[in-house]
C-alpha cells in the first residue's frame, strides 16, 4: 500500500491548537500539532486517554472550531470561514466513525433512517432510489436488507459499528476519521470491522485517519503512525520504521507496554518502565512535556519544547535526546 | 458410544452461510416495548384504569344524574346520600353527584391545560437555553432562577387584582406564568445530555442544519422525559387550583370545582362530613393516580431499561 | 498442588421477559492453591457470569442458579452457605476487583476508609491496628506516598491508582482466591502494563490464586498459569497456558488467536475474522455451538454435543475434530491463509 501512495497532500495540519476553557484555566488539548495526511494512505493517531487526538480529529473534521492554526483540506483552510455551499461539499467529502457503537447512533430511528441520513442533506434522491442506497450499503457492510426498519438496540456491537460506517459512507466522502471504531468491541469483531475497512479503501481509494490507543492494531491498518503525548505529536514515521525503531523514548515505552500473546515471549521479555501518570493537560510540565515520566530526561528537556524534525527520511520525532539515545549506534 | 456414530458425519462442510447476518429475536419497536414494561407495572397499570373511570365520569357524569349542576331543590337541603341524590345534597339543594363531576372538569381541565401549557412553554425555552448554551444559556437559566424565587400565590393575588377577573382563564394564566420554569429546567438538563450524544456529533458531521437536528434528535430524545414531567406536573395544578378556591381566589359560584366544594362544605363539615369527604377524595384520588402513572411511565420509557 | 476451589457442572440462567437465557450452560473447572487461571472469551460467552456466581454476586430475583450445579471451596458448598457464612468467605476468602475502579470505590469514603472498613468486619482489628494494615496493604500495592494516599478520596486519585487501591481492598484480608474481572480493560496501555506487573508481583508474593477474566489475549499470556476458553456458556477448551497458545485444539481458539495482530506481521494484511456472531444464548442448544461459524463444521457437528476429550492430562477439548474419524486438519494459520480468508 506504501508505495502505491499518491505522494499528493489531502489534508494538511498546520500548527493546529484547540484549547478549552475549563472554568480560569485553560486545557490544551492539542497544542501546535502539524501533519499531513496524502490521498489513500491511512495515518494512524496513537496515544493515552486524554492526549488529544480524538480532539484533533474532530477538530480536522470542522466540529469543533480551532483555536489557533489551519487545517487545509484538498489545500482549502477550513479553520476559516466558508460558504455555505463550501461548506456543505466539504462535510460530505470528509467523515467519520465513532468509538462508542451504542451512543453513536440515534435510539429513536430506525437504521434505514440513520443511514439514509446523509442522503437527505447532499443528494436529492427519489425515496426509490434512497431504499435501494440503503439496501446496497447494509449489503456493503455485511448486513441483510431486513435490518432498515429495525432499531439500533436490537443490534449487537460490531454490527452497530458496521450501521455507523454505512452512515459515512452513504454520502460517497473520500476522507474518513475512524475515532477509536473498535476499542469498544470484541477482538474477533474488531478484526470483522478492521478487515472491512481495508477492504473499503482497497475499493474506494479512501484515506482514513485512524485514531486508536490499540497499537497494535493501528499498525496493522495505517501506512504511517503518529504518536501523541498531552496533545503534542512526538513521532511521525512509516508504521514499519515505528515499530522497528522507535526513536522517542515514549514510543518505545508505549511499544514495550503492549502485552503480547505469547506466554514465552512476555515470560523473557524486558520492559521499558515508565513510572507514574500522565500529568494534567491543565497544567503540562515546561519544555518537554514528557521529560517527568522520561528515562533520559536531562535539563534542557525542562526548559525548551523539542520541535518534530526529520531524524531519517520520513521519520520525524520530537526529542532532544535522539541523537545521543540512537544516532551514533545506527548511522 | 463413539462407535456408533457413522463415518460419513464426520465430513467438512464448513461454516453456515451466515455472510449477511439473520435477526434470531423477535422485533420490539419502541412504543410496543414501553407499553409492555409499563403492563408489568400493577400499581400504575391500576392507576391508569382509574384515571381513565374517572375521566368518563368527567364527561358524562353530570348527564348520568339527571340534574343540572345549578338546579336548585330548596326543599331538600343538605340530603344526605340516598336513591335519588347519590352524593346527597348541598346547603342550595343541588345535586352533589352532579356538582362533583361538573367540579371535576374544571380541576382536569386546568391539570391537564395548565400542564400542557407549562410545558410547551417550559420545552421551547429550555430547548433554545440548552441547544445554543454558552452565553444564551446563562442568562435565560438566571431567569428562570429569578422567576422560580417568586411566590406562586403573590402572582396568583397580583393577578386577580390587575386583571379584576377570577375566571378560568385568569386562574390558568396566574398558574402557568411562572409554572414552566421546572420543566424548562429539565429539558434543558436533557437537551445537554442528548446533545453530547454521538449520534448529533455524526449529523453535525453529515451536515445536517442545527433546525434539522434539534427535530429529528433531539425533540424525540427529549419527549419521553417531558411526557413524564407533564405526567407529574398535574397533579400539582389540580392541587394548586384547590387550593386557590379553597382560599376563595378560584372558581366562583355558581361554577365549582373540587376544590370549591370543599371550601364549601368544610364550614359544615362536623354536620355534613359527606360534603366535604367526597370532593376530598376525588382530588387526593386524581392527585395519586397521577403521580403513580408518572412513575410507571417513567420506568417504562427510560431507555436505560431496555434490554 | 491441592484444589481449593471446584466448580461442578454450573448452570445459571437469567429469566427475561423474552425467555431464559442460559448464559452458563454446565461448566466443570478446578481451581489450584497459588495458580492463576484465567476465562477467555467474547462479552456474553458467560465468563464474568461464571465469575460472579463463585461469589454469589449475581442478582437475586433475575439470575438463577440451576438445581445440580455445585461450587465447592476446600470442599464446602458455596451455593448452599448461610448468610453470616458467606459474608465472611466473601473478602476474606475470596475476594474481586472489578473493571472499572471508577464506580467500584465508594466516592464519600477516602480510600483508607475503605480498607479499614474491611479489616474491621472481617479480620476483627482495632482502628489503630486496621490503620496500620491498610497503610502496609497500601505500600504493597506500590501507591507511593501511602501514608498521604491513605485520607485521599477516591476522585482525587488516577484512574491506576484507583485500580490499585481497588487490588489493595481486595487483598486486605489476604483472601486465598482473586477474582480479577477485566482488571486492566479501563486503563491506558502505560498504566495496563504498571498493573499486570503489579499482579504478577503479588501472585509470586502472596501465593494468592488468582481467576483472571478477560478477553485481552496478550494480559493472558503474561499473567496465567492455565487458560479456559469460554464459547456461548460453555468451557470449549481448557489447558496450560503453553498448551492454549502453541497447540490449541479447538477452531475457536485457533480464530481467538489468529484475530489479535501481531507485533511482528506484515501491515494491512486481512485478519483473520470469524464470521457472524455468537450463538443467542436464549435458545437452547443441542449440539456444538460453535457449529454455525466453524470451518471445520462437520455433519455431526449439528447433531450432537461435542464429548470433552483429554489431549493431555491438563489439556481438555470439547471439539468433534478429536475424534478418531473425524479428518486431520491443521489449523489455518499454520497452512498459510484458509480459503475462505484468500478470496
Amino acid at each position: 500500500m506504501h508505495n502505491k501512495r499518491n505522494e499528493e497532500p489531502l489534508v494538511e495540519v498546520r500548527n493546529l491548537c484547540k484549547y478549552f476553557r475549563q472554568g480560569r484555566s485553560v486545557l490544551k488539548a492539542v497544542d501546535d500539532v502539524s501533519f499531513t495526511i496524502y490521498r489513500g494512505e491511512t495515518l494512524g493517531l496513537v496515544g493515552e486517554s486524554g492526549c488529544g487526538k480524538t480532539t484533533c480529529g474532530r477538530t480536522i473534521l470542522k466540529l469543533y472550531s480551532a483555536t489557533s492554526g489551519q487545517v487545509l483540506y484538498k489545500g482549502q483552510d477550513i479553520t476559516n470561514s466558508m460558504s455555505a455551499r463550501e461548506l456543505l461539499a466539504f462535510k460530505r467529502s470528509a467523515q467519520i466513525i465513532f468509538q462508542d457503537p451504542y451512543s453513536s447512533l440515534d435510539p429513536r430511528m430506525t437504521i434505514g433512517e440513520i443511514i439514509a441520513e446523509g442522503m437527505d442533506v447532499h443528494f436529492r434522491y427519489t425515496p426509490a432510489e434512497k431504499q435501494q442506497k440503503v439496501r446496497e450499503l447494509l449489503a456493503k457492510v455485511g448486513l441483510t436488507e431486513d435490518y432498515a426498519n429495525r432499531f439500533a438496540h436490537e443490534l449487537s456491537g460490531g454490527q452497530r459499528q458496521r450501521i455507523g460506517i454505512a452512515r459515512a459512507l452513504a454520502v460517497e466522502p473520500e476522507f474518513i476519521v475512524c475515532d477509536e471504531p473498535i476499542s469498544a468491541l470484541d477482538v474477533s469483531i474488531q478484526a470483522q470491522i478492521v478487515n472491512l475497512l481495508i477492504q473499503l479503501q482497497a475499493e474506494r481509494g479512501l484515506t482514513y485517519l485512524f485514531i486508536s490507543h490499540d497499537l497494535s492494531m493501528v499498525k496493522h491498518i495505517s501506512d504511517r503512525v503518529g504518536v501523541m503525548y498531552l496533545g503534542s505529536l512526538v513521532e511521525v514515521a512509516p508504521s514499519k520504521a515505528i515499530f522497528a525503531h522507535p526513536l522517542h523514548p515514549y514510543t518505545q515505552a508505549l511499544l514495550s507496554a503492549i502485552p503480547v500473546a505469547d506466554p514465552d515471549f512476555e515470560a523473557t521479555r524486558v520492559r521499558v518502565k515508565l513510572e507514574g501518570e500522565v500529568p494534567s493537560p491543565i497544567n503540562p510540565p515546561s519544555g518537554c512535556k514528557f521529560r517527568t515520566r522520561c528515562p533520559h530526561a536531562i535539563k534542557v528537556c525542562a526548559e525548551q519544547q523539542p520541535p518534530l524534525v526529520e531524524a531519517e527520511p520520513e521519520h520525524f520525532v520530537a526529542c532532544h535526546c535522539w541523537q545521543h539515545l540512537y544516532g551514533d549506534g545506527r548511522k | 458410544m463413539q462407535e456408533e456414530i457413522s463415518k460419513e458425519l464426520f465430513q467438512i462442510i464448513g461454516p453456515e452461510d451466515n455472510e449477511a447476518e439473520k435477526i434470531a429475536r423477535p422485533r420490539v419497536s419502541y412504543l410496543r416495548d414501553a407499553w409492555r414494561r409499563f403492563r408489568q407495572n400493577k400499581v400504575a397499570t391500576l392507576a391508569l384504569i382509574i384515571l381513565g373511570i374517572l375521566a368518563f365520569m368527567v364527561i358524562f357524569g353530570p348527564a348520568i344524574s339527571g340534574y343540572s349542576f345549578e338546579e336548585m331543590d330548596t326543599t331538600n337541603r343538605n340530603a344526605p346520600p340516598s336513591r335519588e341524590h347519590w352524593f346527597g345534597t348541598d346547603k342550595l339543594g343541588r345535586d352533589l353527584f352532579a356538582r362533583v363531576w361538573q367540579g371535576g372538569r374544571v380541576s382536569m381541565i386546568i391539570g391537564l391545560v395548565g400542564a400542557f401549557v407549562s410545558s410547551f412553554v417550559g420545552c421551547i425555552y429550555g430547548g433554545i437555553s440548552g441547544y445554543f448554551g454558552g452565553r444564551v444559556d446563562d442568562i435565560m437559566m438566571r431567569i428562570v432562577e429569578v422567576l422560580i424565587s417568586v411566590p406562586y400565590l403573590i402572582v396568583v393575588i397580583l393577578l386577580s387584582v390587575v386583571l379584576k377577573s377570577k375566571s378560568l382563564g385568569t386562574l390558568l394564566l396566574a398558574m402557568t406564568i411562572t409554572g414552566w420554569c421546572g420543566i424548562a429546567r429539565i429539558v434543558r438538563g436533557q437537551v445537554l445530555q442528548v446533545k453530547s450524544q454521538e449520534y448529533v456529533l455524526a449529523a453535525q458531521a453529515l451536515g445536517v442544519k442545527p433546525w434539522k437536528i434539534i427535530l429529528r434528535h433531539v425533540i424525540p430524545n427529549v419527549l419521553s422525559v417531558v411526557i413524564v414531567a407533564i405526567t407529574f406536573d398535574i397533579p400539582g395544578y389540580i392541587f394548586g387550583e384547590a387550593f386557590l378556591s379553597f382560599l376563595g381566589l378560584g372558581i366562583q359560584p355558581p361554577n365549582t370545582s373540587w376544590g370549591a366544594l370543599a371550601a364549601t362544605a368544610q364550614s359544615m363539615y362536623a354536620f355534613y362530613p359527606y360534603q366535604l369527604f367526597i370532593p376530598a377524595l376525588m382530588i387526593a384520588l386524581t392527585m395519586l393516580c397521577f403521580t403513580l402513572l408518572g412513575d410507571g411511565l417513567r420506568d417504562a420509557l427510560d431507555p436505560r431499561q431496555r434490554k | 498442588m491441592d484444589k481449593i476451589l471446584e466448580v461442578k457442572n454450573l448452570r445459571v440462567s437469567f429469566n427475561t421477559y423474552v425467555g431464559e437465557i442460559r448464559a452458563v450452560r454446565g461448566v466443570s473447572f478446578e481451581l489450584r492453591r497459588g495458580e492463576t487461571l484465567a476465562f477467555v472469551g467474547e462479552s456474553g460467552c458467560g465468563k464474568t457470569v461464571t465469575a460472579k456466581s463463585i461469589l454469589r454476586l449475581l442478582p437475586p430475583v433475575s439470575a438463577e442458579i440451576k438445581a445440580g450445579s455445585e461450587i465447592l471451596y476446600k470442599g464446602e458448598n458455596v451455593l448452599q452457605m448461610g448468610q453470616k457464612r458467606l459474608q465472611r468467605y466473601r473478602g476474606n476468602e475470596v475476594s474481586m476487583i472489578f473493571q472499572d475502579p471508577m464506580t467500584s470505590l465508594n466516592p464519600t469514603m477516602t480510600c483508607g476508609q475503605q480498607i479499614v472498613e474491611a479489616l474491621m468486619l472481617h479480620k476483627k482489628l482495632s482502628k489503630q491496628e486496621a490503620k496500620a494494615e491498610a497503610i502496609k496493604t497500601l505500600e504493597l500495592v506500590k501507591i507511593p506516598d501511602p501514608e498521604k494516599r491513605f485520607s485521599a478520596y477516591p476522585h482525587e486519585l488516577s484512574g491506576g491508582m484507583r485500580q490499585r487501591v481497588m487490588i489493595a481492598i481486595a487483598l486486605s484480608c489476604q483472601p486465598s482466591i482473586l477474582i480479577a474481572d477485566e482488571p486492566t480493560t479501563a486503563l491506558d496501555v502505560t498504566i495496563q502494563a504498571q498493573i499486570i506487573d503489579l499482579l504478577k508481583e503479588l501472585k509470586e508474593k502472596l501465593g494468592t490464586a488468582i481467576i483472571l477474566v478477560t478477553h485481552d489475549l496478550g494480559v493472558v499470556a503474561t499473567l496465567a498459569d492455565r487458560i479456559q476458553v469460554m464459547y456461548a456458556g460453555q468451557i470449549v477448551e481448557t489447558g496450560t497456558a503453553r498448551e492454549i497458545f502453541y497447540e490449541p485444539q479447538h477452531p475457536y481458539t485457533w480464530a481467538l488467536l489468529s484475530s489479535v495482530p501481531g507485533l511482528a506481521e506484515r501491515s494491512k494484511q486481512e485478519l483473520y475474522s470469524l464470521k457472524g456472531t455468537p450463538p443467542d444464548l436464549i435458545m437452547p442448544l443441542e449440539c456444538c455451538p460453535f457449529a454455525a461459524r466453524c470451518e471445520y463444521c462437520m455433519k455431526v457437528c449439528r447433531q450432537q454435543m461435542p464429548q470433552v476429550t483429554n489431549v493431555t492430562a491438563t489439556h481438555n477439548v470439547a471439539c468433534w475434530l478429536q475424534h478418531p474419524h473425524a479428518p486431520k486438519v491443521k489449523p489455518f494459520y499454520e497452512r498459510g491463509l484458509s480459503h475462505a480468508q484468500q478470496a
